[in-house]
């Protein structure tokens, strides 16, 4: 049983959702990412995901496209964020996914990115722009590794969701709504509808992600799925911070008021 | 190539895009399939690329240059002479139409030296379209004049800010944007580049230069020329000139890259010289790049060629070795643009002066019943402020 699958069996059994919380890593340096990730696991985050920076992130808003630049400042390497999971797996228990590009996994090879995942402690990956029908490249490695690729669905989905809830492994990502990552006041999309398309074919938990950045949207949110997925938000307030310590407070102190919401 | 995988030129193509566009991917590809072969459609756009475009572009003969050259016969195509000074509004032509058809209100692009911008501009205007343009804030402070225009002519010009500032910059954030209004906005890729179908249908409405070259150098010289030769960025007017020649076997394709500073320096923009192959823009195909995949910043004189990547067919005719690539530096391209202008009275764009540079070393080296076509794939009016800069002489009213 993978770390992914037992954390929702466990919060189900505990009747709450997962806070699943992104950072960007490098973002400012490899060192804060360790610190801030610590802690977001110690404010009760219950999946972290790492995103890998990236030149040029076609899914992301504003906010993760400047920690891309922060992080790449520092000409991070994917080596480098490997090595930073493994230590960091010595203390910190909840899954970590990562979020990366395709181009990333095809220049490091699929062979020895996903041994590397594997070894160094890392459950699943999130590919924005390797939809369904791309991903018989590396299915098979991956599961040889027995890491999770992440599939997404979006509001735009429709006739498509079955196939890729069907085939879905960890937890299925749901996008709230049209556009890229980042803040947003307002959902447009008919959460009752998107969701019951996706429970008729869905086997595995669901996750919200794309916008949600405060409390009210967690407990607004919630209902609909088993986990809520939070990035721009907390990666917003790591840019705003002038050292590191002030970095890992403030997200610290945002998570912690995520997870009360969440549990409430 | 039976069991050629959908959208696929070889290994190169895919669909690499985020999900919340991938139906309207295949929308769009159900839609030109059913439009493509329909006589009302094929018949309109032919309708507008000749009383409108001003097609067919013209095949000259280039007597000055070939003579001075002293070497095979060189035929210029004239794709500068087209409406909006390029060959980019065949493309435009053909995709606002679709657009329409599939009752869409909105046309955003890209644009690096704002030729397609401009030619974006132009067809919204005349299909009473809303348009946004998206250029890097580098490429509008280097094509002043073509941001100009794409406001006189309604449409928004966004500058985009992220990355590098230029043409892949712009492409990023156009396919952003898209995602975000995808009911309403139709995404006019400027290039053979981007996810399948793009890359075929912007080769399909560029493919006719190609025809349009077959049957005047027929009537000419009563056969196909020895070489055809164009610039290449993502590569659509390389692609639309060499798509209807790629079965004539004796006909040789030359696409000519940005080599920028030297393909020995790391200011260049030449994918195919220096490049491995990755994955970007939704598409599978050689880019600039570093061993994490990161894309590697590029440079060109030319804000057209300003592009880390080539378009998916193209990486595949290389790679099956049916049509050669080569390099042409800054200087070369700003001494053929130069030499054009002086020999035949033509002043290319600075990216067809690229493909220019080309011909002019390979004209000398071949006998004289050889026949070399050129592809002018636009006007250089925009470029003679970055060429004067680029000679060390002020004509900025400013001073």
């Amino acid at each position: 049983m993978g770390r992914i699958q037992d954390k929702f069996d466990e919060l189900k059994n505990i009747n709450t959702k997962a806070l699943i919380t992104f950072v960007t890593a490098g973002d400012p340096t490899i060192e804060a990412t360790k610190k801030i990730v610590s802690e977001i696991e110690q404010k009760g985050a219950d999946l972290i995901e790492l995103g890998i920076p990236y030149s040029d992130p076609i899914a992301e808003g504003p906010v993760i496209q400047a920690a891309n630049i922060r992080a790449l400042k520092n000409d991070i390497k994917i080596k480098n964020i490997m090595d930073a999971v493994m230590e960091m797996r010595t203390q910190v228990k909840v899954p970590i996914v990562y979020l990366l590009y395709y181009n990333c996994i095809f220049q490091y090879g699929a062979d020895k990115f996903f041994d590397d995942c594997k070894n160094s402690g890392v459950d699943g990956v999130i590919i924005p722009d390797l939809p369904f029908e791309e991903q018989d490249e590396i299915k098979d490695t991956a599961l040889k590794y027995s890491i999770d690729i992440i599939s997404l669905v979006s509001p735009t989905s429709k006739d498509r969701v079955e196939r890729i809830a069907r085939s879905a492994r960890g937890f299925l990502y749901c996008v709230s709504s049209l556009g890229v990552t980042g803040t947003r006041e307002s959902f447009d999309t008919n959460f009752e509808e998107f969701f019951s398309i996706i429970n008729k074919s869905v086997t595995i938990p669901t996750a919200l992600g794309f916008g949600i950045s405060t409390p009210e949207h967690i407990k607004k949110l919630k209902g609909y799925c088993d986990g809520l997925i939070v990035g721009s938000a907390i990666v917003r307030r790591v840019g705003e911070s002038s050292t590191e310590d002030e970095a890992v407070a403030k997200v610290g102190e945002f998570v912690s008021s995520l997870r009360s919401a969440m549990d409430e | 190539m039976a069991t050629q995988k959908k959208g696929r030129y070889g290994e190169f193509g895919g669909q690499y895009i985020p999900e919340t566009l991938m139906n309207a991917l295949l929308q769009l590809e159900n839609q030109y399939e059913k439009f493509k072969n329909d006589k009302s459609f094929i018949g309109e756009f032919e309708f507008y690329l000749k009383e409108y475009a001003g097609r067919p572009s013209l095949l000259y003969f280039a007597d000055r240059m070939t003579k001075d050259l002293g070497g095979a016969k060189i035929y210029l195509k004239r794709e500068d002479l087209n409406h909006t000074g390029s060959h980019k509004i065949n493309n435009v032509i053909g995709q606002a139409l679709l657009a329409k058809r599939m009752g869409k209100k909105r046309l955003i692009a890209e644009t690096g030296a704002g030729q397609h911008g401009v030619a974006t501009a132009t067809a919204a205007t005349l299909f009473n379209m809303e348009c946004e343009i998206f250029m890097g804030k580098e490429d509008m402070e280097r094509q002043a004049l073509n941001v100009f225009r794409m406001r006189l002519l309604g449409a928004k010009v966004r500058p985009v800010l992220s990355g590098t500032g230029t043409l892949k910059d712009a492409t990023s954030e156009a396919m952003r944007e898209w995602a975000s209004r995808i009911d309403d906005t139709y995404f006019a890729i400027g290039s053979v580049v981007g996810p399948h179908p793009y890359p075929m249908i912007v080769r399909d409405s560029q493919s006719v230069i190609g025809r349009e070259v077959k049957t005047q150098i027929m009537e000419k010289e009563r056969r196909y020329p020895d070489y055809i030769i164009a610039c290449v960025g993502g590569g659509s007017n390389a692609m639309g000139l060499f798509h209807p020649f790629i079965e004539d076997k004796e006909v040789n394709m030359i696409g000519v890259e940005a080599a920028g500073e030297g393909v020995n320096t790391v200011r260049h923009a030449a994918a195919i010289a220096k490049g491995s192959v990755g994955v970007l823009h939704g598409m599978k195909s050689y880019f600039l790049q570093d061993r994490d995949g990161q894309i590697d910043p590029v440079y060109s004189i030319s804000a057209g060629l300003d592009y880390p990547g080539i378009g998916p067919e193209h990486a595949h005719l290389y790679s099956s070795g049916r049509a050669q690539y080569v390099p042409a530096t800054d200087n070369e391209a700003v001494e053929a643009f130069k030499y054009l202008t002086r020999v035949e009275g033509i002043i290319p764009a600075i990216e067809s002066a690229h493909a220019v540079a080309y011909a002019v070393k390979l004209a000398p080296t071949l006998p004289k019943d050889k026949i070399i076509v050129v592809n002018i794939s636009g006007r250089g009016d925009k470029d003679v402020y970055s060429i004067a800069k680029y000679m060390g002489e002020d004509i900025s009213s400013e001073g």
